[in-house]
């Protein structure tokens, strides 16, 4: 008998009392959405959780009234002393009920109760008291003095890490006064209506923080509304959407995109760590991780070592139940993400690169790729440009640093890298030339409150974490852009053509007008060619 | 007895030389009473991505350089103009029409700009970067670095020192730019130029392109070797569009600005121009 096979240790769902429907969360309370409401599977085996609303335009306008008036009336009022009171009571509640988010996130997301309870759920509870402490401190956050809330943040997440990225958006948001429109992704709402729960045993004024579920065309329909603020973590063709769609306005915008980073493994590098983090590079949430290590650029010199002892650890990975405490690999988290994940490798193995996955047994319902590893991967091959969002891995050699560091930034992605070499001089001589914004030597995939974290290049901009992190929700007492606007607004005010510092109402009218303007200026470009 | 004077070929600014247009185009400038000044060169599409490729070239020894040499070099650029002052001076006055006095300021205060931003580059990563206290056995570092290559519209109502606004603090951090000048008062633009080319800047690392910015800021706003759109002295174009148009490699934009606040000088505006890179590092004993 081996060690991988062992006794199931699944966690109790018996610790949830989950409702049969959820509303959308306006104002404090529970409400119906407009939309045609939509079920909550567990992608470890199909089967229904509960019942969501879908919150049309609507409703969004209803949320975003909401939190406009709390702003107006209430959060904007408050002391930052309280505003941060608020905040810890948040991370505590979360504690408190920790056991129970972390269930319920394993069970909606399909990712190992190991990660749910160990990593997502502390970090969330870390990050409210992180950013509590802000609250009444905002004169430090590199602004200068009385710096000012922006106002209503609207903010739209992902699915991989659903309750974590609900932190790192509530959080700051709060802390720097800002009143906030949350709409979690359509496959992962459960954590964030449970949150709504914990909001009302805090008693948040309410309106503070609105929760509107939905599809795609929810989180469209946040980004026009009337806010001061768009924050989106996602994929890099809908945050290219969302920056063409608030161009023109005043709407300040912090963007998490995708990202293809490398994890470069020296010949000096300390092996066995090394091994354990490119696993968790790549491998960690099932590689449903932005700054996953999706691209392993090794030493020639080691490169076989390298990839001998990756297929030895990851046959030792188990794959299956998610509430299982034993779980190293967990559910895909949607039928739709499986089929890109299948596409894209088949595209590897049809593209010239070498195949291996780790012999383990797919339950028979729900979503589950087995964790894959690609040899010979070249540059231009497909897996080795394109995120994948899943459990493969792409490796590719190098010789010198600057073929790693080239190789390295040959993406037009710059989230993260790794650096695996027990030389610090190179370490941090290659992390001076990698243009990525978080860069992990001799560990990856760390996340702390205290640590910015977001892209270079097209894996998006502003941060998120720290210091940073708090000033994409502010803006300096006397703001420059504020004064230039108005100098725009009052200068452009006669001329047609230019449509200036847009204020929120004006929003919806001008599409129409662009495109006509956007087609007059393509056929004039044609008539001179 | 009068001299016949000796009237300059007004050029463009590009990887370090004076070339014309590619085009062949230039455009009459005229002072402000509306006599000839000089045909200035009109860059084309092809100038201005010759000059992307310059910027872009530029880029890496200009970041790697040290902070202190960059605002040696900096500060370099303000010995020069301050030297060369009586002839900017005669410039803005006959192009904007100004008086001397009022000229004379304006250049002043475009040779203290340079000066106050050659101090920023080696402590602005002082003041925008920090160690952060993460919990665990991690020395954590955020610093800023430059974002790669900007490309600017540079205010539109000055001759000099809204391109000096807009220009420097982009350098300060280690960007190469790509600037469009004023179209009106070009020609300190490429005064401007001349100064930069004796003052230890590096080749490539300022371009300047005269001519019409409504033709040529779409090329550049959809260049996906541009990182990042200044659009400070847009105000008049449809800037707008070249917002969207730069949305498609994501770059960092930066929206119009007028009046006399315009590109005031800011630490914000060094700070735009730079992405926070995290560096995290195990901390062991073994």
């Amino acid at each position: 008998m081996s060690f991988l096979e062992y006794a199931p240790a699944p966690e109790s769902r018996a610790i949830l009392s989950l409702r049969d429907r959820y509303g959308l969360f306006i104002d404090g309370e529970f409400v119906d959405g407009r939309g045609t409401p939509f079920q909550t599977i567990s992608p470890a085996n199909e089967e229904r959780i509960a019942e969501i609303a879908s919150a049309n335009a609507e409703d969004v306008a209803d949320a975003v009234a909401a939190a406009r008036r709390a702003y107006e009336r209430v959060w904007s009022k408050m002391s930052g002393r309280d505003r941060g009171k608020y905040l810890f009571r948040i991370a505590r509640l979360v504690q408190e009920r920790a056991r129970e988010l972390a269930v319920a996130e394993s069970l909606d997301n399909g990712k190992p109760i190991k990660e749910s309870r160990d990593v997502d759920v502390p970090l969330v509870a870390a990050w409210f008291f992180y950013y509590a402490g802000w609250a009444d401190k905002l004169d430090h956050a590199g602004l200068g003095a009385d710096p000012r809330a922006l106002g209503v943040a609207g903010q739209v997440i992902p699915w991989n890490f659903p309750l974590l990225m609900l932190a790192w958006k509530i959080a700051p948001a709060l802390a720097a006064g800002n009143t906030v429109v949350l709409k979690p992704a359509e496959t992962t709402p459960l954590t964030a209506l449970l949150f709504a729960e914990i909001l009302q045993q805090a008693e948040l004024p309410a309106g503070v923080v609105n929760i509107v579920t939905g599809a795609g065309e929810t989180g469209a329909a946040l980004v026009a509304a009337d806010v001061d603020k768009v924050a989106f973590t996602g994929s890099t063709g809908v945050g290219r959407a969302i920056a063409k769609q608030v161009a023109g306005t005043q709407k300040k915008v912090t963007l998490e995109l995708g990202g293809k980073a490398a994890n470069i493994v020296f010949d000096d590098a300390p092996i066995d760590q090394a091994i354990e983090g490119i696993v968790n590079g790549i491998f960690f949430n099932q590689g449903h991780v932005c700054c996953a290590g999706s691209r392993l650029l090794v030493q020639e010199s080691i490169h076989d070592e390298v990839v001998d002892r990756l297929k030895q650890r990851l046959s030792t990975l188990r794959l299956g139940d998610p509430l299982d405490k034993n779980t190293d690999i967990g559910a895909i988290n949607s039928a739709a993400q499986l089929a890109r994940i299948r596409e894209l490798s088949d595209v590897g193995v049809a593209e010239g690169a070498e195949r291996w996955s780790a012999p383990c047994e797919l339950p028979a319902e729900g979503f589950w790729f087995a964790p894959t590893i690609f040899t010979g991967v070249e540059t231009s091959h497909r897996i080795a440009r394109e995120e994948v969002f899943g459990p493969v891995l792409s490796v590719l050699s190098f010789r010198t640093p600057q073929e790693a560091i080239a190789k390295a930034n040959n993406t037009p992605y710059g989230l993260s890298a790794g650096i695996w070499s027990d030389k610090g001089s190179r370490i941090l001589a290659v992390a001076d030339q990698l243009r990525a914004g978080v860069i992990w030597a001799n560990t990856f995939n760390r996340f702390d409150p205290a640590s910015p974290f977001g892209g270079y290049k097209e894996s998006g901009y502003g941060r998120e974490g720290g210091r940073h992190g708090l000033g994409a929700y502010l803006a300096p007492a006397a703001s420059r852009s504020a004064r230039a606007a108005r100098a725009v607004e009052a200068s452009a005010a006669p001329a047609a053509k230019t449509r200036p510092a847009a204020k929120a109402d004006a929003e919806a009218k001008p599409a129409p007008a662009k495109r006509s303007r956007r087609t007059s200026k393509s056929a004039e470009k044609g008539a001179a060619k | 007895m009068s001299r016949l004077t000796v009237p300059k070929t007004y050029k463009l600014f590009i990887g370090g030389a004076f070339p014309r247009s590619e085009s062949g185009r230039t455009y009459e400038v005229t002072s402000a009473s509306g006599g000839f000044l000089a045909n200035a060169a009109k860059a084309s599409r092809k100038d201005a991505r010759d000059a992307v490729v310059a910027a872009r070239g530029a880029v890496a020894g200009w970041a790697g350089a040290t902070a202190y040499n960059r605002g040696q070099v900096l500060y370099r650029i303000a010995e020069l103009l301050e030297g060369r002052r009586a002839q900017f001076v005669a410039e803005i006055e006959e192009a904007e029409g100004v008086s001397r006095a009022a000229a004379g300021a304006q250049v002043d205060e475009a040779i203290d700009r340079w000066v106050w931003y050659a101090g920023w580059a080696d402590k602005f990563a002082q003041v925008a970067g920090n160690a952060n206290p993460v919990a665990g056995p991690y020395f954590n570092l955020s610093v800023p670095e430059p974002t790669g290559v900007v490309a600017i519209v540079a205010p539109q109502d000055s001759a000099l020192l809204g391109l000096v606004s807009a220009v420097a603090p982009a350098l300060v951090a280690g960007n190469a730019v790509v600037v469009v000048a004023s179209e009106r008062f070009p020609l300190s633009a490429i005064s401007l130029a001349e100064v930069l080319a004796t003052s230890d800047v590096p080749k490539g690392v300022v371009n300047v392109l005269t001519g019409s910015p409504a033709e040529i800021a779409p090329w550049l706003a959809s260049h996906a070797d541009v990182n990042a759109l200044d659009l400070v002295g847009a105000g008049a174009l449809d800037w707008i569009d070249l917002e969207i148009a730069a949305a498609d490699t994501l770059k960092r934009v930066h929206r119009p600005e007028q009046g006399a606040d315009a590109a005031a000088p800011s630490l914000e505006r060094i700070v735009g121009f730079t992405e926070t890179k995290t560096v995290w590092h195990t901390k062991s004993l073994r």
